[in-house]
């Protein structure tokens, strides 16, 4: 005991250098680690919440220690609890000058406080300070700061360094400087409107981390206002380029892909700037169709990038031959093993359908595959595309397969958002009138309280007016099935009250009107629900009202009223009601029925739900009333805008805003002085000296002109300069070999002045061109008697030669250019001639498409080890890592092979010899780890292949561990099954 | 905005890490992180790696006995993030040299100084480890 003090004390003075902690720190996070239960953590927190708050107040604390409690607070927050206590320490700990306990305290400010925290304004002078700093470090800790903490009311405060740090030497500054700023705009806009220009020019910085970060707050920016930034579509156009042509530094590549995060983020962008643009569009498909060939699709990061290049190819202006790439990849998609693939492929499809519709029809077995999944995830997601793909052929199945997931779950956002589909599709596309009704109620019966209360208005209304058609014998067909339906579902248990709304107006209106069912039986089940849901007053009142209106009919026809002995008693009842609503209803009620035919048949005409209620404003209707009371000397009206000697109220209290607005504090910065127009430089200048990355960048004053004039942009744009050289900083990334490319891409960018210009003059036609592209109905294409579901789904018996042979032949023509083709062996299955025809065009299956599992299983009796090594020699390092993961279906293979082997020695000596990649093996290990770990039903397995290829750091660890008095807990193996073996 | 938050947890359930991208209560993210865990531990190997929860997706990853899961809006590619997972797993055994559930534990201020290099604003903004890791190894030589 005294000896693991010893040792526990110099931990904490990193004598050992070891975890550097102290040893109660160590023993509260073994605890928590060890913790079995909620309960016993929470009891575990509470306890260190008592020491906190007495320890953490005491004099003289030593920094180090009090980092310590810091951390200590956000380990209880973290766990959920409350640590109000210690905010105001961690406050304190921003002012520190040590760099490590600033950051850790601005850390645990972030983690803590909301921007509009009291205890916030305590830190902004520190962050001015601090954002002063000669350490870029501690700069850049206060800008990590800025991006949490600063509110709008706190912007101006900081604004103007923030401004300054965008051309500090160091690129972390700049880029977490530009990240300020775009966080600066989420909070409030107007603040930074007039810096815009500083993305633009921070999109052409010579650190590509800049540049890459630039991309967030100029993609938002493209979002909300795409013809602004046309003309940087050559910039971005230019910069993918030369990421994709590996001119980054190396260290943005992950798993063989040149920085893919920036290439996904470039294509989110283009495919902004792309939709409904033919000609910036045109400007893309270069670029987009090499990277659709150069992606390595068995890794993850590549079919990530290619599923981006899909969503690019679908927004923009539709171009054939990236169609075609695009459908490939989604085939690919699809035919995988992996649900991750198929989610994507489904959500691909999705998007593409609307451009072309036809591919989904390749792809019905595969999207049935997907629906009838057991996954959640791909279930909904396939319901998504079905949802986009539904037409009147189809909606029956839809609906009906929508309604049947929506009984089935309970999760009630995702039951609210599929019952308001199937209510769209319903109205859009219902077949009949009946069929309509029929799916309606099951909503409602399902559903009924999730459903938004203008759903049931619609359906009253549709109810009323019918489909639209002056088809009065139709209206009337579908308000008696309605009130059929109606009857059959009354009976029911607990029904929805928004349902039972409906139901009662729907009786009230049309219960008796096909004379098919009588006044006192209609009146009858409308009695049954107000009691039977006596605590509902809505449906209480509905059922009144109800009532009202059918004696009413029943008087008006000349029918004689027999009220029934339990409408009496519920009248009653209502009529000495709590609620003052439900009394009127009784009383009117009451009221109505003792009237004559005529003054009731005015009072409630038959059948006027729909009739237009004119409301007289000026009510003329009290004239005469007015005119006597005048005659017999009351004051005239005068209206409040004409009494004398009252001021003009509504204009004062304006004027009085506008005094105020004028002296309230100025929080916006000054604008920036404006330039005459006309002196901006002459676009002579740019080309020669245009950079890598050409990045026109109008001035603020620019700016806002180019806003006032762009309906005339056409023929003012083209004169005048349109680009401002940025300084003479070039761009160059990657290596200085490439000097071809690099002309090329120049070229470009002289053509950056003209190419603007066109862009804008054509974007109004093309934008009208692709409207009447998109508006373009789906065929409605067909396919022969596949499955049952299949032909349901995806349309009628017509047509059927037309569709495979097209298939194949579109097939063949893509295979012979681009990658081949896999073909998941499940297709084969399909008993359809049609899709027989179409695998034998198709080239034969490749197995390493997707297919690391594939092989491993087909070749179990070669040495693992040397496969592996095999794999990662063949840079395949990635896919290999992926296989744990995308393959799980065949990865116990891989891990029976591991356990197999007799000793972990052997399996560390074998990655060893690998030493660049033992990492990469480390991982894959891992994988198989944990995917053994479900076979094996949980058991902690050897754990020393987990820590293979570094069995040294392990024990070292171990005994590290060990010293400090941390014993893994054997009840708990799963925390410690890393570190210990 | 894209990514909403990180959480890592252990296959108990209990928090690991989280980082929020925007503000939740304290007992908002308690029932966030509850119902989410429980959504994606139950969970198997074949199904995909994201779920949708509310109006955005959770993407997730398994690695040993810690689950990362990453909160982003529904227009986020998803395979990107499940990639992004791995990067910063990769980041962190880089750091740490094979990086364990421990080493998140004893170190949790650093995986956050990790992830603050990372993801700012919600938005990725780093992906060169030896980026990310410079400012984090310039500090420990400091101090």
């Amino acid at each position: 005991m005294e000896q693991l003090k010893t040792i526990g004390r110099e931990l904490a003075m990193g004598s050992q250098g070891g975890f550097g902690q102290s040893k109660e720190f160590l023993e509260l996070v073994k605890s928590i680690g060890e913790a079995r239960s909620k309960a016993e953590e929470d009891r575990i927190v509470l306890h260190e919440i008592e020491t906190l708050k007495r320890r953490i107040s005491e004099p003289d604390i030593p920094k180090r220690k009090m980092k310590e409690f810091i951390i200590r607070l956000v380990y209880i927050e973290m766990l959920g609890h409350d640590a109000s206590f210690g905010y105001i320490h961690a406050v304190k700990m921003t002012h520190d000058d040590t760099l490590l306990l600033k950051r850790t305290g601005y850390l645990a400010v972030t983690l803590f406080l909301n921007d509009d925290h009291d205890l916030i304004i305590l830190i902004v002078n520190t962050i001015q300070k601090d954002l002063k700093s000669d350490n870029y470090l501690i700069v850049c800790a206060a800008l990590n700061a800025v991006c949490r903490l600063i509110n709008d009311e706190t912007i101006p405060a900081v604004l103007p360094q923030v401004v300054d740090l965008l051309n500090h030497q160091k690129e972390a500054v700049r880029k977490k400087a530009i990240m300020a700023l775009h966080r600066f705009y989420h909070k409030s806009p107007s603040s930074v409107s007039h810096l815009f220009s500083n993305f633009r020019k921070r999109l052409c910085d010579n650190d590509p981390g800049v540049m890459g970060a630039t991309l967030c707050p100029l993609f938002d920016l493209i979002t909300v206002d795409v013809n602004t930034y046309k003309d940087l579509v050559l910039s971005f156009v230019s910069i993918l380029k030369q990421v994709a042509e590996r001119r980054l530094p190396k260290g943005y590549d992950y798993h063989q892909m040149p920085a893919p995060f920036i290439q996904i983020r470039l294509l989110k962008i283009l495919a902004l700037l792309g939709s409904g643009d033919k000609l910036a569009s045109e400007k893309m498909y270069t670029v987009v169709g090499d990277i659709f060939r150069k992606c390595d699709s068995t890794s993850n990061i590549g079919n990530a990038v290619l599923y981006e290049c899909i969503c690019c190819v679908s927004s923009i202006y539709p171009n054939p031959k990236l169609l075609e790439a695009a459908a490939e990849v989604i085939s690919r998609f699809l035919k995988s093993d992996s649900h991750n693939l198929k989610y994507m492929g489904i959500d691909a499809l999705g998007r593409l359908i609307k451009i072309s519709p036809e591919i989904a029809e390749q792809h019905q077995l595969a999207v049935i595959d997907c629906l009838e999944d057991p996954d959640d995830t791909l279930k909904r997601k396939t319901f998504e595309l079905l949802y986009k793909m539904t037409k009147s052929s189809n909606v029956e199945v839809i609906v009906d397969r929508m309604i049947d997931y929506m009984i089935s779950i309970n999760d009630n956002h995702y039951k609210t958002y599929i019952a308001s589909r199937c209510v769209e599709l319903a109205e859009q596309f219902a077949p009949s009138n009946h069929w309509f009704i029929q799916t309606m109620n099951k909503v409602f019966e399902h559903a009924g309280d999730l459903v938004n209360v203008k759903v049931a208005h619609n359906l009253m209304r549709l109810i009323a007016e019918g489909f639209g058609e002056d088809d009065d014998a139709a209206d009337s067909q579908l308000r008696s099935s309605a009130v059929e339906s109606y009857l059959r579902i009354i009976g029911e248990p607990k029904l929805p009250s928004v349902f039972l709304q409906v139901i009662c107006w729907v009786f009230g209106e049309y219960g008796t009107a096909d004379g098919k069912y009588s006044a006192s039986y209609i009146t009858g089940k409308l009695c049954d629900v107000a009691e039977a849901y006596s605590n509902d007053e809505t449906v209480k009142a509905y059922a009144v009202t109800a009532l009202m209106k059918i004696y009413a009919f029943e008087i008006a026809s000349g029918r004689k009223v027999d009220m029934l002995p339990e409408c009496q008693s519920l009248v009653e009842e209502l009529s000495a009601s709590h609620s003052t609503d439900l009394q009127q209803r009784a009383y009117e009620l009451q009221a109505v029925v003792s009237l004559d035919a005529h003054a009731v048949e005015i009072i409630m005409p038959l059948d006027a739900s729909c009739e237009d209620i004119e409301i007289d404003k000026n009510l003329s209707f009290l004239n005469s009333y007015v005119q006597q009371s005048l005659e017999n000397g009351a004051q005239p009206y005068i209206p409040e805008s004409e009494r004398s000697g009252t001021l003009d109220i509504s204009n004062f209290r304006s004027q009085d805003q506008h005094e105020a607005s004028m002296h309230g504090l100025k929080f916006e910065a000054y604008e920036l002085p404006k330039a005459p127009v006309t002196s901006r430089i002459p676009p002579a200048s740019v080309a020669p000296s245009a950079e890598l990355v050409p990045v026109p960048e109008p001035s603020y004053s620019r700016e806002t002109h180019q806003v006032a004039s762009v309906p005339s942009i056409s023929d003012a744009g083209s004169t005048e300069p349109r680009l401002k050289l940025d300084g003479v900083r070039r761009v160059v990334w990657g290596k200085p070999t490439y000097s071809s490319p690099t002309s090329s891409t120049s070229n470009a960018s002289q053509s950056t002045s003209n190419g603007v210009t066109q862009v804008d003059s054509a974007a109004n036609v093309n934008s009208k061109a692709r409207k009447t592209h998109d508006s373009r109905k789906p065929e409605a294409e067909i396919t022969p008697e596949k499955q049952k579901l299949a032909a349901s789904l995806f349309g009628g018996p017509s047509k059927t030669e037309k569709r495979p042979t097209s298939a194949s032949h579109k097939v063949t023509k893509a295979s012979s250019h681009a990658a081949e083709k896999s073909q998941a062996p499940k297709a084969a299955v399909v008993s359809n001639q049609a899709t027989l025809e179409k695998i034998n065009h198709q080239p034969p299956p490749d197995l390493l498409d997707l297919g690391e599992p594939t092989v491993t299983s087909s070749a179990p009796s070669v040495d693992p080890f040397k496969q592996l090594e095999g794999l990662l020699d063949t840079t395949q390092v990635t896919s290999t890592v992926n296989h744990g993961a995308v393959g799980a279906t065949e990865a116990p293979d891989i891990m029976a092979l591991y356990v197999g082997t007799p000793a972990g020695g052997q399996s560390s000596s074998a990655e060893n010899s690998l030493p660049s990649n033992s990492y990469d093996i480390n991982l894959t290990s891992e994988l198989s780890n944990l995917t053994s770990g479900t076979t094996n039903a949980g058991a902690t397995l050897p754990t020393q292949f987990t820590k293979g290829p570094n069995p040294k750091d392990a024990l070292e660890k171990d005994a590290l561990v060990r010293q400090m008095g941390v014993t893994p807990s054997s009840q708990n193996p799963n925390l410690f099954s890393d570190l210990l073996g | 905005m894209g990514i909403r938050f990180i959480l890592m947890v252990n296959k108990q359930g209990q928090t690991r890490l989280a980082q929020y991208y925007e503000y939740l209560t304290l007992e908002e993210r308690r029932a966030l992180e509850g119902e989410i865990v429980r959504k994606c531990l139950a969970r198997n190997e074949q199904q995909c790696s994201f779920v949708e929860h509310r109006n955005y997706k959770i993407v997730y990853r398994r690695y040993a006995s810690l689950f990362f899961l990453v909160g982003v809006d529904n227009d986020e590619n998803e395979l990107a993030i499940l990639e992004f997972i791995h990067l910063l797993v990769e980041t962190m055994d880089r750091h740490f040299g094979n990086v364990c559930e421990l080493d998140i534990m004893f170190h949790l201020e650093k995986a956050h100084f990790m992830l603050e290099e990372m993801v700012m604003n919600g938005c990725i903004v780093e992906t060169s480890k030896t980026n990310i890791l410079q400012p984090i190894q310039l500090m420990e030589k400091s101090s």
